[in-house]
């Protein structure tokens, strides 16, 4: 019976994130309200807090925010295993709807109605990344430093972009991170070494 | 070996993507172009395939990138190379690290992090929209394309006035409607 039991979880994590993986449009934060409907209202795998917490982990850490929920509830109900699992149907959906349209693609891509449709699409893509550019800036917390690393960063992507020349955004967000561990944890440690040595 | 690179670029691409789907846009672009793997045109295809198709708008760009180059297995291999480093990741976090999160170097580098991300995400969008209206690099002339910018400026007065009319924000799947309506009414005929 137990061992009935402990299969029907597994398969009930790995129906539930194939389902959230097949139906949630949009991506990233889009998902969140469905992933809360089953995983917390529907299942109670999680507590709300809970869900909060690992959203706030998974703006911390890298990886599309809905494989980081899927990994840390999967964990959560069945260990390594679990986690496997919920990971797998959560990408399975994309894997194979995509890899049938991208067939398709190659195949209509020439067609003169698709092909202007898809001069459509170019400008609600461009729109739908500056506008998520936009909601994360209203978010970003604002300071001098932020602000200033802000337009660095974007500066020099424009600048290698309209120039052509070859370069990694892994470089900016490293040194970005540096920049971070220098400002906010070496020298508020230093200052108050000082302070400390003064009394 | 086409498989191996995908499989590494894409786990270079997964390793350093904060701020979830958008926040790889940037790194995903210098990838195909530097690797001759997509033009800039095909790209912005794949990223309106990818946002009106369901899941994680990473998991199908990295899907559609391997499978172009590699057929199902550059497709598996891509998306585990993207998937493989949150994975990981994750879990050392859920079994032993749960409390680094939250300690001061931690919070000093992601906050480091953070403003880049935003630069990073404003700058490939405004990247797309000077692509949009015709201006590539300084070497190539500039040709304009009013019919492109009269798309831009529509779906941006439908994404301004949605919220205000409706109280939520917009589908992206109704823009990307919207937006396959005007190009056929502009690009077709």
């Amino acid at each position: 019976m137990l061992i009935i039991a402990m299969k029907n979880r597994l398969l009930d994590l790995f129906l539930t994130f194939l389902k959230i993986g097949a139906t949630t449009f949009g991506g990233g934060y889009a998902m969140i309200p469905l992933i809360r409907h089953d995983v917390v209202e529907k299942k109670k795998w999680l507590e709300e807090d809970e869900l909060i917490e690992i959203l706030a982990i998974a703006e911390s850490t890298p990886g599309p925010i809905a494989i980081n929920v899927a990994t840390y509830t999967g964990y959560r109900i069945k260990g390594f295993f679990g986690s496997l699992l919920a990971t797998l149907a959560i990408v399975l959906p994309s894997f194979f709807i995509i890899f049938a349209v991208s067939l398709l693609y190659n195949f209509v891509r020439d067609n003169q109605i698709i092909a202007a449709a898809f001069m459509g699409i170019k400008a609600a893509v461009a729109l739908l990344i500056l506008s998520a550019g936009f909601r994360l800036f209203k978010k970003m917390k604002k300071s001098w430093y932020s602000i200033i690393v802000m337009f660095f960063a974007l500066g020099a992507l424009i600048i290698f972009d309209l120039f052509a020349i070859s370069f990694s955004s892994i470089f900016l967000i490293l040194s970005g991170a540096l920049l971070g561990f220098i400002f906010f944890f070496t020298i508020p440690v230093l200052v108050n070494k000082k302070k400390g040595e003064g009394k | 070996m086409i498989y191996l690179l995908l499989f590494l670029e894409f786990l270079k691409i997964g390793l350093f993507s904060f701020g979830g789907g958008y926040g790889m846009i940037s790194m995903m672009k210098e990838t195909v172009l530097l690797h001759n793997w997509l033009s800039e045109a095909q790209l912005l295809d794949f990223i309106g395939i990818a946002e009106s198709t369901p899941g994680p708008i990473a998991i199908n760009m990295a899907t559609f990138i391997g499978t172009s180059q590699g057929g199902i297995l550059g497709a598996a291999l891509a998306t585990l190379g993207v998937v493989l480093p949150s994975f990981v990741i994750i879990l050392l976090l859920a079994i032993i690290l749960k409390n680094i999160i939250k300690s001061r170097p931690f919070v000093a580098i992601i906050a480091g992090i953070r403003p880049v991300i935003v630069g990073l995400i404003v700058g490939t969008g405004l990247i797309f929209v000077y692509g949009l209206i015709g201006l590539s690099d300084v070497y190539t002339p500039f040709v304009f394309d009013y019919r492109s910018l009269i798309i831009f400026v529509l779906l941006g007065v439908i994404s301004f006035a949605y919220p205000r009319i409706f109280k939520k924000e917009i589908n992206p799947l109704f823009l990307i409607a919207f937006s396959v309506f005007f190009g056929i009414v502009l690009f077709a005929f």
